[in-house]
């Protein structure tokens, strides 16, 4: 039977594990964060076809770097714990006692609060760095972009679609998206119905539409293409079929277009009778309608109101 | 309780749970509205509907709806699925017999995505005189009571806004019972090409007309069969 001093003065004996591990894992760390870094990395979502769109894609790229040296440290730890330390034939013996160890404890400690802490402050200036990060800032944003006109764009979100006004071309609207390349856009994000969320992946921008809130969202296009806009939270039936593509163009396709867009529904008389640009629409209020159709019909549920529940078959 | 009637009353009592469970299946999530085909002449599939006030099933009998014309019996199908062939111009004409109730977003007053950006129009009312015919882009439901309901496949960017009886006929003369088949009620057609690939398209209503429920969003807005269905486009 073996003592308590054997096993100690045994390991003392042995070869340093520690240095072992540290020689396996760091060839290993460096090659991984070297393959993310100049490999992976251009192709992490969600690309770089917005400036938020790009910080997001350096933040996942770090963090990854950050990350990929931790897992190697588990897995060849626990790779060389099963070959070294495993249990081999005729082997009855206890292992060595463990005490603790100062040194370890304080290193593992250190490292990860200069991780954890690290990434914090990264994190918090990446959030303010790209005016907001692309995400839904509420009606009055914290963090603006350094630009004297930026085209603003609705968001308006109602069960099961997407539509988009457009302030600075006369409120016109639009079933479309289409953006400027290397402008800022300002979005303002609400909804006529219940809680949607407007996510155009690859510009990195995510903003909740709620109704009678406005969520204000900046991000700059500085790739031509083609965008996915989808709903981002569950909102009924169609939730999973409410998206549909936006488009990048270059200034003067977009100033044509929506120009044009302008032109087209003025003429149809649709663009005068929309309710007047505001951050917000109260459903509720139909200001051409006024209320002689509501003495006609006793319709309540079009303008938003609640069906009344002794009225279940109107309209 | 002797051992053989114990065994058969957990065996009875075993088959009811097992029925009720296939039933539940069946009936809530494999049964479905029936399939309207429509076949080509010329390049052309003509696709006839109408959405009523209410609607001829034994559940849901105030539920407003559209119903499909079968091409080949004419008879009015209790359904929101149609298919048509690929590649075509697909012209249709939709019976409104519902009442007027205006859009939430008057954006979907005006006529999007047919093949010349209009519909045309006819109102008959309850004598049964039709206005002729006219060419319109855009039927102000904010304006008064002119809109009933939308026809719109978002995927298509295809969004019609449907004309309903005038507001005397709304509120006093609606048809009563479904399929209509007479009662003061809109005509309209328009066309719009679908795709040269197979796909399936949701196609809803956008006038939150499901009355009893939370915004008018509810019950036959959410229901396929009743205000909402997939446009099949064959491959």
């Amino acid at each position: 039977m073996a003592t308590p001093e054997a096993p100690a003065a045994s390991a003392q004996a042995g070869p340093n594990h520690g240095m072992r591990i540290f020689l396996i894992w760091l060839p290993l760390a460096v090659i991984a964060d070297l393959l993310i870094w100049f490999f992976l990395y251009p192709h992490l979502p969600p690309g770089r076809m917005s400036s938020s769109a790009q910080h997001q894609q350096f933040d996942i790229a770090v963090l990854a770097v950050c990350a990929a040296p931790v897992l190697l440290f588990v897995w060849v730890y626990a790779a060389y714990a099963l070959i070294t330390w495993r249990h081999r034939e005729g082997d009855e013996e206890d292992g060595p006692p463990i005490f603790g160890n100062t040194k370890i404890q304080a290193t593992w400690i250190g490292a990860t609060a200069v991780i954890v802490l690290g990434l914090f402050v990264f994190g918090t200036v990446e959030l303010i760095v790209p005016a907001g990060a692309g995400a839904g800032e509420g009606p009055a944003p914290i963090w603006k972009p350094n630009s004297a006109s930026p085209l603003q764009v609705q968001v308006i979100g109602q069960q099961w679609a997407f539509t988009y006004r457009y302030p600075q071309f006369g409120g016109m609207e639009s079933s479309e998206l289409l953006l400027p390349d290397n402008r800022w856009v300002e979005f303002h994000v609400t909804s006529l119905d219940v809680i949607h969320s407007f996510w155009a992946y690859q510009l990195g921008v995510k903003a909740d539409a709620n109704p009678g809130v406005d969520n204000v969202a900046y991000t700059k296009p500085q790739e031509l293409g083609t965008f996915r806009v989808q709903c981002n939270e569950l909102c009924g039936l169609w939730h999973g079929a409410m998206y549909n593509w936006g488009h990048v163009v270059t200034p003067g396709a977009f100033q044509t277009w929506a120009s044009a867009m302008r032109l087209r529904q003025a003429n149809d008389g649709i663009l005068a009778e929309l309710p007047p640009y505001a951050t917000t629409y109260d459903p509720t209020v139909i200001p051409q309608l006024g209320a002689s159709i509501v003495k006609i019909d006793g319709i309540t549920g079009g303008a938003g109101y609640y069906y009344p529940p002794q009225d279940p078959v109107t309209p | 309780m002797s051992l053989p009637v114990r065994i058969a009353t957990l065996l009875v009592a075993f088959a009811a749970v097992v029925v009720g469970a296939a039933f539940i299946v069946i009936h809530y999530f494999l049964e479905s509205p029936p399939t309207v085909s429509f076949n080509a002449s010329g390049g052309v599939t003509n696709v006839v509907l109408q959405e009523d006030p209410q609607n001829n099933s034994s559940s849901k009998p105030d539920w407003v709806s559209y119903f499909v014309q079968n091409p080949a019996t004419k008879q009015w199908v209790h359904t929101t699925l149609f298919s048509v062939p690929r590649g075509t111009t697909v012209h249709v004409t939709i019976l409104g017999y519902d009442g007027c109730t205006p859009p939430r977003n008057n954006f979907w007053s005006l006529v999007q995505g047919t093949t010349d950006g209009h519909v045309n129009l006819s109102i008959v009312n309850n004598k049964g005189v039709a206005t002729p015919m006219r060419r319109v882009s855009v039927i102000n439901g904010w304006a008064g009571c002119t809109v009933g309901h939308t026809f719109a496949i978002p995927a298509l960017h295809l969004f019609v806004p449907v004309a309903s009886p005038g507001p005397l006929d709304s509120a006093n003369n609606l048809c009563g019972v479904s399929p209509c088949t007479s009662g003061p009620h809109a005509v309209e057609t328009f066309s719009f090409r679908v795709p040269n690939y197979g796909a399936i398209f949701r196609w809803q209503c956008f006038v939150p007309c499901g009355g009893g429920f939370l915004d008018g969003n509810g019950g036959p807005m959410q229901t396929i069969g009743y205000m909402t269905g997939n446009m099949e486009v064959r491959a």
